[in-house]
């Protein structure tokens, strides 16, 4: 970590204070975690502050966290199923939920399964921030819109709700943007399988094109493994590395 | 004037100006646009979700086939932040290399946005020029890679194979006469590097032929001055990149700003427009050309001098050579290993930005410690542009919804995604 981001870190610990959860550099970039409800606040004053002065929010995305560090390889009971373990477990390419004892359930409320992260660009003070805010209902994320403070964000945040069903609180527009007219669900949530729910083709008979649940066999090349690398025990130096 | 009725128009998908498959649903006043409405998602293809269903290597082909007129770019963002990640930089070579095909990669598109531009907007020979330089261009991918367009040649740790020493020629064929063979092989005798050298000295007046064509064009300048204009503040706040942003007068590029690679040790020059208007995106691009061909000189006059490694010598990420992997135990245990498992990337999220010909491509990749990627988001530059449409469009007549679908330089590979 350089020093100018270290100064950047305690400049926005100063400026912030109690609304950031959380304030860390990592790969070059530093990273701040704000509470939903701060999170415009937090943003505007970052637009607006004259030491900030982040002119563009260059991405807005949403993450879906609920499958996060499980692995479909890892087993107690080594060579029980074999390769196939990988390949045809409870998750059968649908969820990356299988962990290590089977299936978890997607359930409760564990206010950090969607993640709405902005990454904003200075152009004046030549840096950039990445903000990151956790929705507190996995059930109904909602999230304040910043359409208001960057017009950019307007089909970023279409996207996300399309993408995730993030709700944007104050999105003058918020219809799907990229899925199809009529389209069911959150495609890119993790409990949403790969190879969809329907599939599309022309009926000679009724003379047009109609949805029918999907035909083709899901499949899993390569299994999700996690393997912990004694090289990255050291994260110090990851951080000097790196190229741009 | 009171008889003139609002309506509402649908442009696209299938239009052969809509560049794609974009659908535009205008409201129009007579002929002038009231509210445009874009609608986008019919090229979608989830890469993104794909992506985290493959091991990290397997997705650098998708990444060529989201904006599919600069593939080695998109490439080029996907792989910095997987080597981001990793904490591996590649050797020199490899970021020479990776950089003279950026600026290649550069080139094509402005050449296939230049030509599609034209057409649209009424000039028919401008493409027949374009895209005859646009073939030499090509045979430089093909050469390195194997692809005229999806090359899948960056990869983390550098890049998949130095340049080669032989330009491929055409071969004797019954439907070419022996004068055409030679006149297509003259300059395909020496090595890709010589090929290159001999484009870039050629370029620069190709360059002043297109702009003989269309910079004091009176039809023109008739379609593109005053079209479309964007404030450097606005363009800010809508996200806007590259030429787009630079064409409104903001001296932004990340080659010079952030540089990645080996920008900071070449020698270029940042044009910036000053209107903001359609015609001043065109000049900028015109000179974002040539002054891509300066660079590429550079680079082929530093590779001439400089050989040596073009991958890392970590088997953990790179695989092994085949003799290697035929002669030695454990090079054979990483090739396995690599290619039914890929390599773990620890855990963490980073950001990496390339200035792709487009603008400003970004990967955010999020990893859990897993073989593939746990989140992958592409931010593409072409889709903070389109989003702008309706603000651009509005008060313009229906023909300059061309011109600026043509300035925006719309690729629905990395829209949709």
């Amino acid at each position: 970590m350089s020093d100018a981001q270290n100064e950047f870190v305690e400049q926005l610990a100063e400026l912030f204070g109690d609304r950031l959860a959380d304030c860390s550099a990592s790969l070059g970039m530093v990273t701040v975690e704000v509470a939903p409800k701060d999170v415009y606040g937090v943003l505007k004053e970052l637009r607006d502050h004259p030491d900030m002065r982040f002119e563009q929010l260059s991405d807005l995305c949403a993450v879906d966290y609920a499958a996060y560090g499980q692995g479909e390889w890892i087993t107690e009971q080594a060579t029980g199923s074999g390769f196939s373990r990988g390949v045809r477990g409870n998750s059968f390419a649908r969820l990356g939920l299988t962990g290590v004892y089977g299936v978890d359930e997607i359930s409760g409320n564990t206010a950090r399964r969607f993640a709405v992260v902005y990454h904003l660009l200075s152009v004046s003070g030549n840096r950039r921030l990445r903000v990151r805010t956790y929705c507190e209902d996995d059930n109904f994320p909602v999230v304040d819109s910043v359409v208001s403070l960057w017009a950019g964000a307007n089909w970023f945040e279409r996207e996300a709700f399309d993408l995730y069903g993030v709700i944007f609180d104050g999105h003058p527009d918020l219809r799907r943007l990229l899925t199809d007219y009529g389209f069911v669900g959150h495609p890119f949530r993790k409990d949403f399988p790969l190879i969809g729910n329907v599939e599309v083709r022309y009926n000679e008979e009724k003379g047009r094109v109609v949805y029918e649940p999907v035909s083709i066999e899901p499949r899993v090349l390569v299994p999700r493994v996690v393997r912990e690398d004694s090289r990255y025990a050291d994260p110090a130096a990851r951080e000097n590395a790196g190229n741009g | 004037m009171g008889d003139i009725r609002s309506y509402t128009m649908n442009f696209g998908p299938q239009h052969p100006a809509a560049h794609g498959v974009l659908r535009l649903v205008l409201e129009m006043e007579g002929e002038v646009i009231r509210r445009a409405d874009p609608h986008v998602g019919l090229l979608h293809r989830a890469t993104e979700k794909l992506a985290e269903s493959k091991p990290y290597n397997q997705s650098i082909g998708y990444m060529d086939r989201l904006d599919y007129v600069s593939m080695m770019c998109n490439e080029h963002g996907y792989v910095l932040a997987i080597e981001k990640l990793l904490g591996v930089t590649p050797p020199r070579r490899a970021r020479y290399i990776r950089v003279l095909f950026d600026e290649i990669t550069r080139i094509l598109n402005h050449l296939m946005w230049l030509g599609a531009h034209g057409l649209d907007v009424g000039a028919m020979t401008v493409f027949l020029y374009c895209f005859r330089e646009r073939e030499d261009l090509m045979d430089c991918y093909e050469a390195v890679s194997g692809a005229r367009m999806h090359a899948t040649y960056y990869r983390p740790g550098g890049v998949y194979r130095d340049l080669p020493a032989q330009m491929p020629r055409y071969e004797p064929s019954p439907y070419r006469s022996d004068a055409d063979l030679e006149r297509l092989n003259a300059a395909r005798q020496g090595s890709l590097l010589d090929f290159i050298e001999e484009f870039t000295e050629r370029f620069p007046a190709c360059v002043d032929e297109y702009e003989t064509l269309l910079t004091d064009n009176r039809i023109w300048k008739q379609r593109l001055v005053g079209i479309g204009t964007v404030t450097p503040e606005r363009a800010l706040e809508l996200g806007f990149t590259g030429p787009m942003l630079r064409g409104s007068g903001v001296e932004w590029d990340l080659r010079k700003s952030q540089p990645y690679e080996v920008y900071d040790e070449l020698d270029f020059d940042i044009p910036v427009g000053s209107n903001g208007d359609c015609y001043d995106r065109y000049l900028v691009r015109v000179e974002e050309m040539r002054q891509s061909n300066r660079i590429i000189r550079q680079c082929v006059e530093w590779l001439r001098n400089n050989p040596g490694p073009v991958m890392i010598d970590d088997h953990k990420i790179v695989p092994p050579t085949r003799e290697e992997m035929k002669d030695d135990m454990e090079s054979l245990i990483h090739h396995f290993k690599l290619f039914t498992e890929g390599y773990c990337v620890p855990e963490g999220e980073a950001y990496a930005a390339v200035e792709a010909p487009k603008g400003e491509f970004g990967c955010y990749i999020v990893s859990d410690g897993a073989n593939k990627p746990y989140r992958l988001k592409v931010r593409a530059p072409g889709f903070a542009h389109l989003a702008a449409m309706d603000e651009m469009a509005r008060g313009h007549m229906l023909a300059d919804v061309v011109a600026l679908i043509g300035t925006q330089d719309i690729v629905f590979g990395e829209i949709d995604r």
